[in-house]
């Protein structure tokens, strides 16, 4: 009689005896959770910083989060040193998040029987703890899912990518925060312990099984599997933000494999001319003039006129948000500093770029005082030697060192300096 | 007559919540401006489908792969390893692979979306290959190392 009701109890997953993997365990756990609690970090720090690079706090054109409030409280002026800053930043952000997917499945299906524990509650501390583990895993899969998609231009999710992923990140880390505080002593002290005082140990613990399987596999095994699909996704991603032979190896990335073009400028393109609806006539040398706007009025300028002001050189990435980037090309044209002066401004002031482009959220752009006055930020009209092609921007484009790529304006029609943006 | 108390828990871990969920309040209500029924379904939904749908799946395939291997659990790591890291890259860039994203792929990057679900197939295929190669060699070891059977 008795076997057969723990047979039947067995059946639902509220009966602890259901859950019979003898891996999960507190030190299975632990690890995965210190982990994570790094890998977070880094991925929310490098987040915040990604989302200061854009400067939303300089112009209403900038921001796509304008009832931040609080949440943009650490806002600053977005440097241009190192010129590899957004790069780096925007790199580790989605190598990293990617790598981590392993490691967050794993912790998941490792703590998954507390899902069903009855009670359902067994203090007022603890149901409230329940509902803020749905803000943890439901947050964590939310930004984990939105950035997946974002990355491979897979815009199902329901809004607009910025906020949906800036204030889920807020919601995530408000539960994460707490969630670190009240689990990592006792995860570093699970940690601590050697794995056969472990086994001694005759404390229950509701992760552990009470009626385990016989194993298949030990749980060093499992952390082997777990950072060997780490390992496999960082090896096929990390490619993408380099040129060459190594961008080859980035397998599944979606910029990672050949290279679009050939030649000087066949590197990577964010959004191509036909994409951004660019009409070939309103680029042609006759039709397209440069908008000049400032203090001192307006000026117009072709192509070749440009070609005839002081052109300097840089050595600059593009580096996008969606975690890829390419190596430094070599971009040659006007300084921006020098169409401010042209305009009136001798100390360079902010700028609105407008681009001839017809989609695409960040067609005007606004850049701050301390980009437009660096000497490697240029209105550039070649690149690696020879004239842009159109999906590069032709017949002009901003380069701007650290900026996020979508501030590097391509199809430039106006620049106006000094207003209130 | 006393009503049954409601134990409250440790008050420190009470306080933790409050300020946790004051925090995350103020940025739902930014998260939830707009289309607040799709981002709540987005939100709460990712955790059900994990909890109730991906991992019982995923862990009902595992289940049914050492129930087929019965005395030779033992070596199912061979089969279990590749399909795992396949399923996996299967499921980040799924999109890709699956070709659902083709068109805006490729007039927005210029670059051919054709290459992933190839790419994928020939990694799969490299990672059973060389979980086989492994399995032949542990074979091959076990035949050498076991005594000489007498006749």
């Amino acid at each position: 009689m008795r076997r057969a009701y723990v047979r039947g109890m067995a059946r639902t997953p509220f009966s602890p005896s259901f859950w019979r993997s003898p891996l999960r365990g507190p030190w299975f756990t632990s690890v995965l959770g210190v982990v994570l609690l790094g890998g977070i970090t880094v991925l929310f720090l490098t987040g915040l910083l990604s989302y200061a690079a854009y400067n939303p706090d300089l112009s209403p054109v900038n921001d796509k989060t304008p009832d931040k409030g609080i949440l943009g409280f650490y806002l600053f002026s977005w440097p241009t040193d190192p010129h590899w800053l957004y790069r780096l930043d925007q790199g580790v952000h989605v190598t990293l998040g990617v790598t981590l997917i392993p490691v967050l499945l794993a912790k998941l299906w490792s703590v998954v029987p507390k899902l069903f524990t009855l009670p359902p509650a067994r203090s007022l501390a603890h149901a409230l703890e329940r509902v803020s583990l749905l803000l943890l895993v439901g947050g964590a899969l939310f930004e984990f899912v939105t950035g997946v998609l974002n990355v491979q231009l897979d815009y199902v999710f329901p809004g607009s990518f910025y906020p949906l992923h800036f204030y889920g990140a807020w919601v995530f880390f408000s539960a994460f925060v707490v969630h670190a505080v009240l689990k990592t002593p006792a995860a570093l002290r699970n940690l601590r312990r050697l794995p056969e005082e472990q086994a001694e140990s005759t404390s229950p613990d509701e992760l552990v099984s009470a009626d385990p399987a016989q194993p298949t596999v030990s749980r060093r095994g499992a952390l082997g599997l777990v950072g060997g699909g780490s390992l496999l996704l960082f090896a096929t991603t990390a490619g993408q933000n380099v040129d060459g032979p190594l961008r080859r190896t980035a397998l599944l990335a979606p910029h990672g494999g050949a290279e679009p073009g050939t030649g000087p400028c066949g590197f990577q393109i964010n959004k191509t001319a036909a994409y951004a609806g660019i009409d070939p006539a309103e680029t042609g040398e006759e039709a397209w003039r440069l908008v000049v706007a400032g203090r001192t009025g307006t000026v117009r300028l072709s192509r070749l006129e440009l070609t005839r002001l002081p052109l300097h050189s840089a050595a600059l990435p593009i580096a996008c948000v969606e975690g890829w980037s390419t190596s430094d090309q070599w971009w040659r044209g006007v300084r921006l500093r020098d169409l401010a002066a042209l305009v009136g401004y001798e100390d360079p002031p902010d700028v609105l770029v407008e681009s001839l482009q017809r989609h695409g959220a960040f067609r005007r752009a606004a850049l701050r005082a301390n980009q437009v006055a660096d000497p490697r930020s240029l209105l550039a009209l070649f690149v690696n030697g020879e004239d842009l092609t159109p999906d590069h921007g032709h017949p002009a484009r901003v380069i701007v060192p650290a900026a996020p790529g979508v501030l590097n304006t391509k199809w430039v029609a106006r620049l106006t300096f000094g207003e209130e943006l | 007559m006393t009503r049954p108390r409601i134990p409250l828990g440790s008050p420190l871990q009470l306080l933790l919540l409050a300020c946790s969920f004051a925090l995350a309040g103020y940025a739902g209500v930014r998260l939830l401006d707009g289309d607040w029924f799709g981002v709540a379904l987005w939100f709460v939904g990712a955790a059900l489908l994990h909890d109730l749908v991906l991992l019982p799946l995923y862990a009902g395939l595992d289940r049914a792969l050492v129930k087929a291997a019965g005395r030779r659990r033992d070596r199912i790591g061979y089969v279990r390893v590749p399909a795992a890291l396949s399923a996996l890259l299967l499921l980040v860039w799924f999109p890709l692979i699956s070709g659902r994203v083709a068109g805006r792929y490729a007039s927005a990057t210029g670059l051919s979306p054709d290459g992933f679900l190839a790419r994928w197939l020939l990694l799969t295929a490299a990672l059973f290959g060389g979980s086989a190669l492994l399995f032949v060699l542990r074979l091959r070891r076990e035949t050498k190392e076991r005594p000489p059977a007498a006749h």
